[in-house]
């Protein structure tokens, strides 16, 4: 019994208060994105989203329970065999999986849906960290970010297979640890200024991103230094922003099939695209959410919500829901909540001693504020409607119990931090 | 090693979560363009179209009402129709309009009912009504269009029709709304604010497929739709009909006034059309067929014609003159034949004589005497001075500008003045002898059937009339609001309007089929130029009015291309009165309805004329194509 005591007074409190109020709060709005005020079910009835959610809400505390119960040490013993063994769900799903809205995603298990790439976030999470830990590992070298980049890809390509292009997209999260343990900066670096210049292609015209990339390069040299050698870099960097761009341009109109160029282009021009047609889920989202104000319609009272305006709206769109009915001050609370949530986890991960769990946990910050950033920003329109949850808020039992396990798991690892030290 | 590096990760969270709120913030807060989306999506206005003023004529008798039509809806996302084909021709439509209207309708929403085709007829409606509930999908919205009691008065009524786009940006109201129906011609563009009412709208939530979530606001914003107002018109429907009946088949047009009043009895015009043609589904269809008759069916005559003022004119050269004092009623003036062309002989005339006999050498003295009253030594400088006197005497008959009918399109009319002869005339040169066609109503001067019927009313009542109108007034909500209005005088006497009065009498007497047994008429005939240098007659121009004693009616008559006014004109107006003095027509003059009604109102010397002038005609052209 006294042991029992000590295990839960090293658990952190204050993840585990901002995990329950973002399910809670989670858990009201699936409700109120399903409430039919004719119908008048309550939130616990099973034949609602609210009811089914509040099953995965009671599996979650089984899993948690569990988590805290078996040996911390397992997760980086088993690393690998939990990464095959996903390896391996990932290729059987592509097989025996159901296809729904038209990827091969879920394993229908009868009374409910599995979807492995939820939790293949968790186990690649954990195998890099292992790798990352080992002392011979430097990410400074580059045979050693192959390996680390191929544990992350080998999944990714799985997935794209399938295929599920914001699944995919999370996996990127895994830049954060690895920057975090030494990656080196240039790379996100020359990411972001891809970045910036495929959106700029996107927004410009070629011989007006010729012109910014030569004022930015001359203003670059003047501003560093006027060495030849400087002169030539920077011309080859300018002369290679532009084949990018005139690449990704090309590819961007011959390449990607149309469904997809409209969602991307929706988010410059809410003109351009049919307003029924693709643009529909980003349109309804913004009107629900725009039409919140300042402190919103009221519980139950949205009636974008109520009435079935925004598509996919327990799931992934669940942010428009508590947008519209509870407003700017609402959406300021949740947005306020996952930060400090995401900081908090980075304030653990510093904190413990070993590197496989200070890796870990930034390895589930950053997964968190992927799918944090992702899903609210498409919902308001700063990024492509790509299907992906927003963590502990929406409706659905894989999303909701492979959160959870990540963010336990971390707590176990935190609870022992001390004795780590040991092995 | 790398510990900075966490605040990067921790400041990122932070940037992103800013980047959120600032957005969310104008999108929630500063934009309110998505709470006017949001309720676009929600609220489903249904509008009750407010039912339209009913129009009656002086009796009472319902002339215009208001019948149902269906507008047929469709739910695109609903529609289930088995065979295309038989839909098709169950609505009696094209295959490609139901493609064509489909597309329209998916277009707005495949969710919200749009019109799918308009103004079903009610019977038509009955025909489908059973049927209609194989094809999910569609339903019906009932609306009003107008009904007529009688086929008469097309265009004294006006039509309604859809407001057009120009309408609807010129309307300064802003109650107007695309697919409303608005007054377009007649009375009902005149009355259209008064007709109309108020539309109601009740506003509904609905949800993204459409059904219906209960009111919005618990209908805090809903409004009850008014009924427009009656129109009690001064027609008498009796005698309208009957008009229309002797009118058919000619060109021409009648004015019937009870002088005590100002209040129309009949106006006619023809040709013309039948109101219902402009009203329901065949619209557009008859619409252009109308509007592009060679004969000009919408065209009113009674008030937007103009013609030379012809012999009828002659009464108001004689009051002009008794009027100014130039010359007394019993005064002989003797007239030779050497002025102008004349079918009167010469001899001594006074102005009952001159009536009597339309002697043109007699009222080209008289009009002489108006102009040339010697005021002036220069013949020129003492013509001014006359015609200006003159313009003005005859303005205050009510030529020369509308008379305010209550219905758009009146024609002024035309009186020379001293401005316009000096704008023909450059060098000012111009006397009596210039212009003393005048003085028998030929020349520049031009009238409308509507002012000379309001002459023969001047004329009946001694010197005044009331401005003639169609709506006398109007009843709302069982409340009846008559419009009130004031005497015109035209002249500074009345003591000689008897011996106008006589010569008139006199002149009833001796035009065939006009004088009516048992009430005593007074009329003038008068044969109105016909411009058009053809192989047609003139026009045939005649008023009146009766019972002398005690005029009840005052009447003009123009019937175009019917030669010299005694005949077609006369026999006309005889019948019109008659009719409505006594409520039937004589046994005994059944022939002069006959003849109307045949519209053959040529002698075979006239008919000879006419046939020369088309061979004449048929020669030149012959020859021009050489």
């Amino acid at each position: 019994m006294r042991r029992r005591d000590s295990i839960l007074k090293n658990l952190d409190w204050p993840i585990v208060f901002l995990y329950i109020i973002l399910v809670v709060m989670g858990w009201f709005n699936i409700f109120a994105s399903v409430y039919d005020p004719e119908t008048a079910f309550n939130i616990f009835d099973i034949s609602l989203s609210s009811g089914r959610q509040l099953l995965f809400i009671g599996g979650s505390v089984i899993l948690i329970v569990v988590i805290l119960l078996l040996d911390f040490r397992i997760y980086e013993s088993f690393a690998p065999y939990l990464y095959i063994l996903f390896m391996l769900l990932l290729m059987a799903v592509l097989v025996f999986g159901a296809k729904i809205n038209g990827a091969r995603a879920w394993f229908d298990l009868g009374i409910f849906r599995l979807q492995p790439s939820e939790f293949t976030k968790l186990a690649t999470a954990l195998l890099l960290a292992s790798y990352v830990s080992n002392n011979n590992v430097k990410l400074t070298e580059f045979k050693h970010q192959l390996i680390a980049l191929f544990i992350i890809f080998l999944p990714v390509g799985f997935i794209m297979l399938q295929p599920d292009l914001g699944s995919s997209l999370i996996f990127f999260a895994f830049v954060l640890p690895l920057f975090r343990e030494g990656l080196p900066a240039i790379y996100l670096i020359v990411a972001g200024a891809f970045a910036i210049v495929g959106v700029l292609t996107l927004l410009l015209s070629l011989k007006i991103i010729i012109i910014i990339a030569l004022i930015v390069g001359i203003i670059w040299v003047v501003v560093t230094s006027r060495s030849v050698s400087n002169i030539v870099i920077t011309s080859l960097l300018i002369l290679m922003s532009v084949g990018f761009s005139y690449g990704f341009g090309y590819a961007f109109e011959n390449l990607v099939p149309k469904y997809q160029k409209d969602r991307i282009l929706v988010i410059f021009d809410s003109n351009s695209v049919d307003p029924l047609g693709a643009g529909y889920n980003l349109n309804q989202s913004k009107i629900a959410i725009g039409s919140g104000g300042f402190s919103g319609k009221g519980f139950l009272e949205g009636t974008q919500t109520k009435y079935g305006y925004v598509p996919e709206q327990s799931t992934d769109f669940i942010f428009s829901t508590l947008a519209e009915e509870h407003g700017w001050l609402g959406s300021f609370v949740v947005i306020a909540l996952f930060v400090v949530l995401m900081i908090r986890i980075t304030a653990i991960a510093e904190r413990q001693k070993f590197k496989f769990a200070r890796f870990y946990g930034y390895a589930v910050a950053s997964i968190i504020f992927f799918h944090f950033t992702i899903n609210i920003a498409m919902t308001i329109g700063l990024f492509p409607v790509v299907g992906i949850p927003l963590p502990f808020f929406s409706y659905g039992g894989s999303s909701l119990w492979s959160f959870t396990i990540m963010l336990f798991v971390l707590l176990k690892m935190d609870m022992h931090r001390t004795q780590v030290l040991s092995r | 090693m790398w510990d900075n590096r966490k605040y990067i990760i921790q400041g990122s969270f932070i940037l992103i979560g800013l980047v959120f709120l600032i957005k969310l913030f104008a999108i929630q807060v500063l934009d309110k363009d998505y709470r006017t989306k949001a309720e676009r999506n929600i609220i489903q206005p249904i509008v009750q179209y407010p039912f339209r003023g009913l129009i009656y004529d002086r009796n009472k008798e319902l002339i215009v009402y208001n019948e149902p039509v269906y507008d047929l809806m469709v739910v695109p996302k609903d529609v289930s129709i088995g065979d295309t084909t038989e839909f098709c021709e169950l609505l009696g439509i094209e295959k490609e309009v139901f493609l064509e209207n489909m597309k329209t309708a998916r277009s707005y929403s495949r969710v919200k009912p749009s019109v799918f085709l308009k103004k079903i007829s009610h019977e038509e409606y009955g025909r489908i009504q059973d049927l209609l509930y194989n094809f999910s999908g569609f339903f019906v919205n009932p609306r009003t269009v107008r009904g007529y009691a009688s086929p008469i008065l097309a265009n004294e009524l006006g039509y309604t029709g859809e407001i057009s786009r120009r309408q609807l940006d010129r309307d300064t109201t802003g109650y107007y709304r695309s697919g409303d129906n608005i007054g377009i011609t007649g009375l009902e563009e005149q009355y259209e604010r008064l007709l109309s009412g108020k539309r109601g709208v009740s506003y509904k939530q609905v949800n993204v497929r459409g059904i219906e979530k209960g009111s919005f606001k618990d209908g805090a914003l809903d409004t009850v739709s008014v009924p427009g107002t009656n129109l009690i018109t001064t027609f008498d429907l009796e005698l309208q009909t009957y008009a229309e009946r002797l009118l058919a088949g000619k060109t021409g047009s009648i004015v019937a006034i009870d002088p005590s009043t100002g209040e129309i009895l009949v106006m006619a015009t023809a040709p013309t059309y039948e109101p219902k043609m402009l009203s329901g589904r065949e619209f557009g269809k008859n619409f252009s067929q109308i509007a592009l008759d060679s004969s000009k069916l919408l065209f009113n005559r009674a008030h937007m014609a103009t013609y030379p003022a012809g012999s009828v004119f002659k009464t108001v050269q004689a009051l002009i003159a008794l009027d100014e004092g130039v010359i007394k009623a019993d005064e002989q003036i003797f007239v030779n034949l050497n002025g102008i062309g004349d079918h009167a002989p010469a001899g001594y005339y006074d102005v009952a004589r001159g009536i009597e006999k339309s002697s043109n050498n007699y009222f080209l003295e008289v009009m002489r005497r108006v102009v040339n009253q010697k005021k002036d030594p220069s013949i020129f400088t003492d013509s001014r001075i006359g015609l200006a006197i003159w313009a003005e005497a005859v303005k205050k008959f009510g030529f020369g500008a509308p008379l305010g009918i209550d219905i758009p399109g009146e024609a002024s009319g035309l009186v020379p003045d001293v401005a316009y002869y000096d704008k023909i005339y450059k060098n000012k040169d111009w006397a009596y002898s210039t212009i003393q066609s005048l003085s028998i109503g030929q020349g520049e001067i031009l009238v409308t059937p509507l002012q000379v019927a309001n002459l023969a009313a001047i004329i009946a009542n001694r010197g005044h009339y009331i401005q003639p109108h169609l709506v006398k007034g109007f009843e709302k909500e069982g409340v009846v609001t008559l419009k009130q209005f004031e005497k015109n005088f035209t002249g500074k006497g009345t003591d000689y309007y008897p011996a106008i009065i006589d010569g008139m009498k006199r002149s009833a007497q001796g035009t065939p089929r006009a004088p009516i047994r048992g009430i005593t008429i007074a009329s003038k005939t008068g044969t109105a130029e016909n411009g058009a240098k053809d192989e047609t007659l003139d026009h045939s121009v005649f008023m009146a009015f009766a019972p002398v004693e005690n005029p009840k009616i005052a009447i003009a008559v123009y019937i175009e291309n019917a030669g010299w006014g005694g005949r077609a004109a006369a026999t006309t107006a005889s019948l019109i009165m008659e009719m409505y003095l006594k409520g039937y027509i004589e046994k005994d003059y059944r022939n002069r309805e006959e003849y109307v009604l045949k519209g053959d109102f040529l002698d075979e010397e006239q008919k000879r004329e006419i046939e020369r002038k088309k061979l004449e005609k048929a020669r030149k052209n012959a020859l021009l194509q050489n």
